[in-house]
């Protein structure tokens, strides 16, 4: 038993259908509580009034927003290592969740923004970093759509991907060292502020508890469409090598 | 039922509200096109069986 096995577009398919009800059920149970929770039952921030509500969506969708193109970056290592064709359609399945989760970061980034710090919008290099990783994400999208050639594509748009990965990585230790600008260091993972042995800033676990269980939701809302969408990928590159061998016959 | 949002209700509402509204769109558009990439291989594969 081998995880190669799953390089498989068969045996890939028959797995996902049978991972993804359990899930997306999973995934519905743990973002309806995380979200309800955090909406309907935490106080006010006594700084941030109930603005800190919006902090159930923000953070767990710029997490998701970093982390889809990690898993895209490993993927996309695995298609130039291995070439298994899964692998790059998996990326490629991938990016438009990551491009939704960098809008709903933006957007509701701005929004919070506006009445904290009195503008929707300011060039904090964290802000910035994180547009950028947007305008990758679109233009790997473009690419993928742009080359006819499916191996070629997924040769270019790993290549793409490699790049990139410098703004992913700059967006997930941003909040940690580049403390300029109006966008707060990180309070949500440091390891002092979720312990409690560091007092600065930290989260408070009224707010914490149900960000956890909504972050758990996003992760596993993004599992559940990267198995849909990797399915669907598989059966167009399947459709297109048919249709292809039909013209050519 | 709904909290007491104060003078921030616009900002935490219209936040929720885009956040729902494009995760439900994702959704959506991700399984239509799964269901129209299933039966569109499934056509061209009957058909291929037919043709011979």
């Amino acid at each position: 038993m081998s995880i190669w096995e799953y390089a498989n577009p068969v045996k890939f398919i028959r797995t996902a259908d049978v991972l993804l009800p359990w899930v997306t059920v999973a995934a519905v149970i743990c973002l309806v509580t995380g979200l309800v929770w955090g909406f309907f039952f935490t106080p006010e921030d006594f700084r941030q009034g109930s603005t800190v509500k919006i902090i159930y969506l923000h953070v767990p969708a710029a997490m998701m927003a970093i982390n889809a193109w990690l898993m895209m970056l490993i993927a996309s290592l695995i298609w130039i290592v291995r070439r298994h064709h899964v692998s790059a359609l998996a990326a490629r399945a991938a990016a438009p969740i990551g491009a939704t989760m960098t809008v709903i970061g933006l957007v509701t980034g701005a929004i919070w923004g506006q009445p904290m710090w009195g503008t929707w919008w300011a060039w904090d290099p964290r802000l910035t970093v994180f547009l950028i990783l947007f305008l990758f994400y679109l233009g790997y999208m473009a690419l993928w759509e742009a080359i006819e050639d499916d191996d070629t594509a997924a040769d270019l748009t790993s290549i793409l991907c490699l790049v990139g990965s410098v703004f992913a990585l700059l967006s997930r230790y941003a909040v940690q060292f580049w403390n300029q600008g109006l966008h707060q260091g990180s309070s949500v993972l440091r390891a002092g502020a979720v312990t409690g042995v560091d007092t600065t800033e930290k989260v408070s676990n009224v707010y914490f508890m149900p960000l956890l269980v909504s972050g758990i939701g996003f992760v596993l809302l993004f599992l559940a469409l990267v198995l849909l969408r990797t399915q669907t990928e598989i059966r167009a590159r399947r459709s297109r090598a048919l249709l292809a061998r039909e013209r050519s016959a | 039922m709904m909290p007491e949002l104060g003078k921030y209700a616009g900002t935490v509402l219209s936040s929720y509200a885009v956040s729902l509204v494009l995760i439900v769109l994702l959704i959506v558009v991700s399984v239509l096109r799964s269901r129209r990439i299933k039966a569109e291989l499934q056509r061209i594969e009957e058909r291929q069986k037919k043709n011979g």
